[in-house]
């Protein structure tokens, strides 16, 4: 368990929803829904997940903290919209669920193999280095997150995609050393830099 | 030219349904002058199309005779149907309303003898139920109709069929040459009650109203479960006249709703309960009845009629809100699916008939009243120093079942009696 999880348990001592409130991007929200079903109803990845939206609300009103927090749900959440849609007290369920799996992620207890997690990690460390995304590197990281082995496999799998995308010039193999970035990368970085400050100061973190 | 005596006395109630009346009567009874404008042809609204009335589970047709006894009774009601109003001037203790008479094409001689009905041909869509069947273009528009008058429609004017009924006419009640006329009508206080609609089923895309045959809303079921309904009172699902005897309601269909009707409509728990028994009339222990719903709010004091259906063990309660539905090609059922709440377990369950609770809507949003006046964000209209002589009544305020339309009612009638009597004592 991370310092910053064992702050927040002492923050927020035994009140899971303030602590949502607080800390979850629209996490206020949470106390306006009405139980009604919709939203679970409605979601095309539901029979996939193991609490659906509904149910969430309802765990972290009850203040199961580690179920939630620990929880794959809103990782599956592909951002369809239709529970935001649908929703008859307009409540912004998806970025609740795009929230909640932030939170978790920066207290350390977001599931460690989710793959969601891990091409969302992925992307992001890739673009903030040259404020460009390297198509080549991340399809590669991909491949080979779980190991050599099976990244070897799925490479050679996906051979003639790769290859036909270099016939076609839209993957350059050139892009291994580094690739192309903007223009000015040290202001994309300082730019980055700076909205990390200012969300750490809003929500009281500690710079992650 | 319809002749209307009226002066700065007269309080006009718009709307004829249960409150318009009550107001009415009650104005008259003590002594006011009123002129009760009604849209339709008859009086009576959306009361005289329901089966039967919760608690009791009487028939709406004896309130509505009693109120149409004291009508007749009454000489300081002069009664205008097919009658709109257009604008609205001036101010409290003196208004100047223009109205709009639709032509009726039937005079005061007609006897209701139905010898028109059986000369013409061509039928139009039967409005008094909700467009369930057909009726003749010469027509009555119920059976307890007030005034007891035929009406022909528009649709066969200038045609043989119009003719036809009025060479079928004994009494020279039909008359082709009726025109649409604007009347001027001076008022001292308005009640408006002009009422409440079903919300519009087709706009809660995902239950499919227009797509499916088999998904219909509460107040068709109403004219489905009624002996002077299309169906002669038997439940026939309309997709294939099958009888439906596997029924789901859906409650807060539109209420309760920021993408639809913010308000909570509050009769629909108590009519979907109350239509439970009429599945159970029907078919004995072989009607089966399943409620979804968010939650139960048996209004007022009627806890115990809840209580009642609950025990009655071919009704059950899910509780959920229910996502979509979607229709069986084979059977033409709908398949309801959802998560309930009770252990977020996910459903797919088949039903012959489906009944969307819908929720109750301003038939005139006050944006439509053709005069400035104060209305909550629904469309219903506030109790407000600023209306002046206007006061709305019944459903025009808000979503109420009849016993509050009628104190509604009463209420608006005493503010209006209070606003003429200021004006004589001014005159005298």
């Amino acid at each position: 368990m991370s310092d910053l999880n064992a702050q927040a348990k002492e923050k927020y001592h035994n009140n899971f929803l303030k602590e949502v409130a607080a800390n979850v991007e629209e996490g206020d929200w949470v106390k306006m829904c009405m139980q009604c079903g919709v939203c679970s109803g409605s979601c095309p990845f539901g029979p996939h997940w193991a609490h659906p939206p509904q149910e969430i609300f309802m765990m972290i009103r009850a203040g199961k903290r580690e179920e939630v927090l620990t929880s794959d749900s809103m990782w599956m959440c592909t951002s369809c919209y239709n529970c935001i849609v649908r929703c008859p007290r307009k409540l912004p369920i998806t970025h609740i669920m795009h929230g909640l799996a932030n939170y978790a992620h920066r207290l350390g207890l977001a599931p460690k193999n989710q793959p969601t997690r891990q091409f969302a990690k992925l992307f992001w460390n890739n673009i903030v280095k040259t404020g460009r995304v390297n198509e080549l590197k991340l399809s590669l990281g991909l491949y080979f997150k779980d190991g050599l082995a099976s990244g070897i496999k799925t490479g050679m799998a996906m051979k003639n995609v790769g290859l036909g995308l270099m016939k076609a010039k839209r993957l350059n193999p050139m892009e291994i050393l580094g690739g192309h970035g903007c223009k000015d990368i040290k202001g994309i970085q300082a730019m980055v830099k700076k909205a990390q400050e200012i969300e750490a100061k809003r929500k009281g973190f500690t710079a992650a | 030219m319809t002749e209307v005596v009226a002066t700065n006395q007269t309080i006009l109630v718009v709307g004829g349904g249960i409150s318009g009346m009550t107001a009415a009567l009650e104005a008259a009874e003590c002594g006011k002058d009123v002129v009760l404008l009604e849209k339709n042809p008859a009086l009576g609204g959306r009361v005289s199309q329901l089966y039967r009335y919760f608690p009791k589970l009487c028939h709406p047709t004896c309130g509505l005779e009693i109120n149409l006894r004291r009508l007749k009774g009454s000489r300081r009601i002069r009664t205008l149907t097919m009658a709109e109003v257009t604008s609205i001037s001036g101010q409290k203790g003196d208004y100047t309303v223009n109205v709009k008479i639709k032509p009726r094409f039937v005079n005061e001689n007609c006897t209701a003898c139905g010898e028109c009905a059986k000369a013409v041909t061509a039928e139009v869509p039967d409005a008094f139920n909700y467009n369930l069947g057909k009726v003749k273009a010469a027509y009555i528009p119920s059976a307890m109709a007030y005034p007891q008058r035929y009406v022909l429609d528009p649709s066969i004017m200038g045609t043989p069929e119009a003719d036809k009924a009025k060479a079928a006419c004994k009494y020279g009640a039909v008359d082709l040459d009726m025109k649409e006329e604007t009347i001027q009508i001076k008022a001292g206080a308005v009640v408006w009650a002009t009422g409440w609609q079903p919300y519009d089923a087709a706009k809660i895309q995902p239950y499919g109203y227009d797509r499916f045959s088999n998904v219909i809303t509460s107040v068709e079921f109403e004219r489905l479960a009624d002996p002077h309904g299309p169906t002669g009172g038997k439940i026939l699902r309309p997709g294939d006249g099958k009888e439906a005897k596997n029924v789901a309601f859906i409650q807060c269909a539109g209420s309760r709703d920021e993408n639809h009707l913010r308000h909570c409509s509050r009769i629909c728990c108590m009519a979907s309960l109350k239509q439970t028994n009429y599945v159970t009339e029907k078919f004995g222990d072989d009607g089966k009845s399943t409620i979804y719903y968010i939650d139960i709010r048996a209004i007022d004091r009627f806890e115990d009629f809840y209580q009642k259906v609950q025990a009655n063990p071919n009704v059950k309660f899910v509780k959920s809100k229910v996502a979509k539905i979607v229709q069986d090609e084979k059977s033409g059922n709908p398949v309801l699916h959802g998560v309930d709440t009770e252990g977020y377990n996910r459903y797919a369950t088949e039903h012959d008939l489906v009944v969307l609770a819908v929720g109750m809507a301003p038939s005139v949003p006050a944006g439509m009243i053709p005069t400035e006046i104060v209305a909550d964000s629904s469309g219903f209209i506030q109790l407000d120093e600023a209306n002046g002589g206007l006061f709305g009544a019944g459903c025009a305020t808000n979503a109420l079942d009849v016993n509050r339309a009628v104190q509604s009612a009463t209420a608006s009638a005493l503010r209006a009696i209070q606003v003429v009597n200021q004006v004589a004592r001014a005159e005298a």
